[in-house]
C-alpha cells in the first residue's frame, strides 16, 4: 500500500467502499426473487423438518422447532452469505470487474465494498426471519419460541459478525473462481459439512467424540451458539467465548479476503 | 515532458508473445493513435498501462508512477473507455454514471453536474433512468464513453470507443473529446480500426503488429513514407513490365487481379500507365491514407484484419452470458 494514508486519500477509499456498497444494495433491490427464495426455505426447515423430525426428537428444556430456529437462521446466513461470492464472478464474466478494478481505490477496499453490500443482503433476509417467526410464534405456531425487540436486536448483532465473515469467506472462493459452475460445486464442498457440524440442528455435545474437533472448528458452531444464547437464553459456551471466536475468525477471514483479491485478475 | 513511457514492455501467455519488447514514450497533453489488426497487441498493452495486467518483463509508467508498484496512483491519473461493455446491466444509466462518480470520489454537486452534461453529450438524457438490460447496442456503447469521459482524467484510454456507432454519433463525440483535451490538456490513448478517425485526430501513431512497433510518426510523415497518391486498378492480366518502364512509379504491388500502384502526381500520368498496363476494369485514384500506410508496412489491409468480432456480436455475448 505505500506510505500511510493521508486523509484525503482516506475519504477516496470510505467513498469507494460506498460506491461500492450502493450497487450491490440496488441489484439486491431489483432482484426481489432472491429475497423471497431465500425467505421460503428456511421455513420449510422449519416446519417441515422440525416439524416432522421434531416429534421424535426431545431436547431437554426447550420444543425442538424453537431449539432449531437459532440454527436456521444461521444456515440461511451462511446459505446466502457464502453464494453471494458467485457475484464476483459474474462481475468477472461481464466485464464490470473491469470498471471497478481501474477505479483509484485499494483492492481492500474493494473486498470491503463487496463484504459489507453481501451482509447487508443477508442481514436484510435474517431480519424478515426473524420478524416473521416473532410473528408466528406469537400465533404459537413455533412452541417455546419467543421473541422479542431486543432478542430480534441481539440476534442481528450476532449475524452481523456471522455474514460479514461468511461472505467474505465466499468472496475468496469466487475470486478464485472462473465459472458460475465451479463456485457451485466449490462452496457445497464448505457449505455442507459447515452446516451439519454447526449444532444447527441437533446439541452438539451428542455428537461421538471424534467428530467434536470438527464441530469446534466450524466457525457456525459458535454463530448459532451466540445465536441460541440471545434467543432461548441457554448456550453451550459461554456468550464471549462465540463472539470472541467469530470476530476472531472475521479479522482473519478478511485479511485472507484481501489478499485473494489483490491477486486477482480480471 | 513524457507521460506515458513503455521501457521493453513484453506480455508473454504460455506460446504467445501478446506484446513483444515496446518501448515508447507518449508526450504530454498528445493525442496518440495505436494502430493495429485484432489480436497485435494494443489492447493487452493498454491493460498494462492501466494497471489490470502485470507485464511479463519491462515497465510501464503513467505520469512517472510504475503501474505495477504504484498502481493506485497509476488509476488516480486515468481513465479508459473498455473494448467490451462494462457496465452493470440491472442498473439504470443514470445509476452507472453515479456509481462512477462515487468509484472515484467526485464531490456531489460536480458529480451531478457532469452527469447531466454527459448524458447530453451521448443523447442519452431522456434514457437516464432506464435499466441498462433495455439499452439498444449503441446505447451501450454510448453510456460507456460517458462514464469514460465523466472524472475528466489526465490520461484518457480509448479502446475502440466509436466501433459500431453511426458516423453522427462518432462526429459528435469526438468534437467533445477534442474540446477536453484543448480544455484540460488531456492526454488521450486511441485503438481504433477507423482510419480517418486516427488520420484526422492522432498527433503520432504508432503501427503495431505482432506486438511490436512496425512504424511510428505524426499521420503526415507516415503518409509522405508511402508518398503520393495510390492508384488501385482491377486488371485481368496486368503488364506490370511495361508500367515500371514509365519510371514514374515507385512502388508496384500485386494481389490477384488488383494492382496497387504509389507515385507522385498520379493524375497527370494516369494516361500513360492506363495505356502500359492493359485492359482495365477498374481505376480508382486517391492520396496515400493510413491505410495504404499499414498495408506498406505489415502487407495487409487493414480492413480485412480489423472488423472480426465488432463491438455488437460481443455486446449479444454478453446479454446471453447475464440471462
Amino acid at each position: 500500500m505505500g506510505p500511510a494514508l493521508d486523509a484525503l486519500s482516506l475519504r477516496h477509499e470510505v467513498t469507494g467502499i460506498g460506491a461500492i456498497w450502493y450497487r450491490e444494495w440496488k441489484v439486491f433491490l431489483r432482484e426481489k426473487s432472491r429475497i423471497v427464495a431465500s425467505v421460503v426455505n428456511p421455513f420449510l426447515w422449519l416446519f417441515v423438518f422440525g416439524g416432522g423430525l421434531g416429534r421424535s426428537v426431545s431436547i431437554p428444556g426447550t420444543d425442538y422447532q424453537a431449539f432449531i430456529f437459532p440454527g436456521i437462521l444461521g444456515q440461511a446466513a451462511l446459505f446466502s452469505s457464502v453464494f453471494f461470492g458467485v457475484y464476483i464472478v459474474w462481475d468477472r464474466k461481464i466485464d464490470f470487474l473491469k470498471e471497478v478494478l481501474v477505479a483509484p481505490i485499494t483492492r481492500t477496499s474493494v473486498f470491503l465494498g463487496k463484504m459489507i453490500g453481501g451482509a447487508t443482503d443477508s442481514l436484510v433476509q435474517s431480519l424478515i426471519l426473524l420478524v416473521l417467526g416473532a410473528v408466528l410464534s406469537r400465533a404459537g405456531w413455533i412452541p417455546g419460541l419467543h421473541l422479542n425487540a431486543e432478542k430480534i436486536v441481539g440476534a442481528l448483532l450476532v449475524l452481523s459478525l456471522t455474514t460479514a465473515s461468511l461472505v467474505s469467506v465466499g468472496l475468496i472462493i469466487g475470486s478464485w473462481m472462473d465459472s458460475p459452475e465451479g463456485f457451485q460445486l466449490v462452496s457445497s464442498f464448505v457449505l455442507f459439512p459447515t452446516f451439519f457440524l454447526s449444532g444447527a440442528l441437533f446439541p452438539i455435545d451428542r455428537l461421538p467424540g471424534w467428530l467434536h474437533w470438527f464441530v469446534l472448528a466450524d466457525p457456525l458452531t459458535y454463530s448459532v451458539d451466540a445465536l441460541r444464547a440471545v434467543i432461548l437464553g441457554a448456550s453451550h459456551f459461554p456468550v464471549a467465548v462465540d463472539i470472541g471466536v467469530l470476530a476472531g475468525f472475521l479479522v482473519a477471514v478478511v485479511a485472507i479476503g484481501s489478499w485473494a483479491f489483490k491477486r486477482m485478475t480480471v | 515532458m513524457a507521460i506515458i513511457e513503455l521501457e521493453h514492455l513484453t506480455k508473454r501467455y504460455d506460446d504467445l508473445v501478446a506484446v513483444d519488447d515496446l518501448s515508447l514514450n507518449i508526450e504530454d497533453g498528445e493525442f496518440f493513435g495505436l494502430l493495429g489488426p485484432n489480436g497485435a497487441g494494443k489492447t493487452t498493452t493498454l491493460m498494462m498501462l492501466t494497471t489490470l495486467l502485470r507485464p511479463t518483463s519491462g515497465h510501464a509508467r503513467v505520469n512517472g508512477c510504475d503501474s505495477v508498484r504504484q498502481a493506485l496512483s497509476v488509476r488516480r491519473n486515468i481513465g479508459i473507455v473498455f473494448q467490451d461493455p462494462s457496465s452493470d446491466d440491472t442498473l439504470t444509466g443514470y445509476e452507472n454514471l453515479k456509481l462512477h462518480g462515487l468509484l472515484y470520489a467526485m464531490p456531489a454537486a460536480l458529480r451531478e453536474q457532469r452527469i447531466a452534461e454527459v448524458l447530453e453529450l451521448v443523447d442519452l438524457t431522456d434514457r437516464k433512468d432506464t435499466i441498462v438490460k433495455h439499452y439498444s447496442g449503441g446505447m451501450r456503447r454510448r453510456l460507456e464513453l460517458a462514464r469514460g469521459l465523466m472524472h475528466r482524467p489526465k490520461v484518457l484510454f480509448l479502446d475502440e470507443p466509436t466501433l459500431g456507432l453511426d458516423p453522427q454519433s462518432r462526429e459528435h463525440i469526438w468534437a467533445y473529446v477534442e474540446r477536453m483535451v484543448e480544455e484540460e490538456k488531456t492526454t488521450v490513448v486511441l485503438t481504433t480500426h477507423y482510419m480517418e478517425e486516427a488520420d484526422r485526430l492522432c498527433d503520432r501513431l504508432a503501427i503495431i503488429d505482432h506486438g511490436r512497433i512496425v512504424a511510428l510518426d505524426t499521420p503526415g510523415n507516415l503518409k509522405r513514407v508511402v508518398g503520393g497518391d495510390v492508384v488501385t486498378l482491377t486488371v485481368q492480366s496486368p503488364n506490370l513490365d511495361a508500367v515500371r518502364a514509365l519510371g514514374v512509379v515507385e512502388k508496384v504491388e500485386q494481389r490477384g487481379h488488383i494492382v496497387h500502384l504509389t507515385l507522385p502526381d498520379a493524375k497527370s500520368r494516369l494516361a500513360g500507365i492506363l495505356q502500359a498496363i492493359g485492359d482495365v476494369d477498374s481505376v480508382e485514384v486517391h492520396p496515400a491514407s493510413l491505410n495504404d500506410v499499414f498495408m506498406h508496412y505489415t502487407g495487409r489491409e487493414m480492413r480485412e484484419v480489423g472488423e472480426e468480432g465488432g463491438w455488437a456480436q460481443r455486446s449479444m455475448r454478453y446479454r446471453s452470458a447475464t440471462k
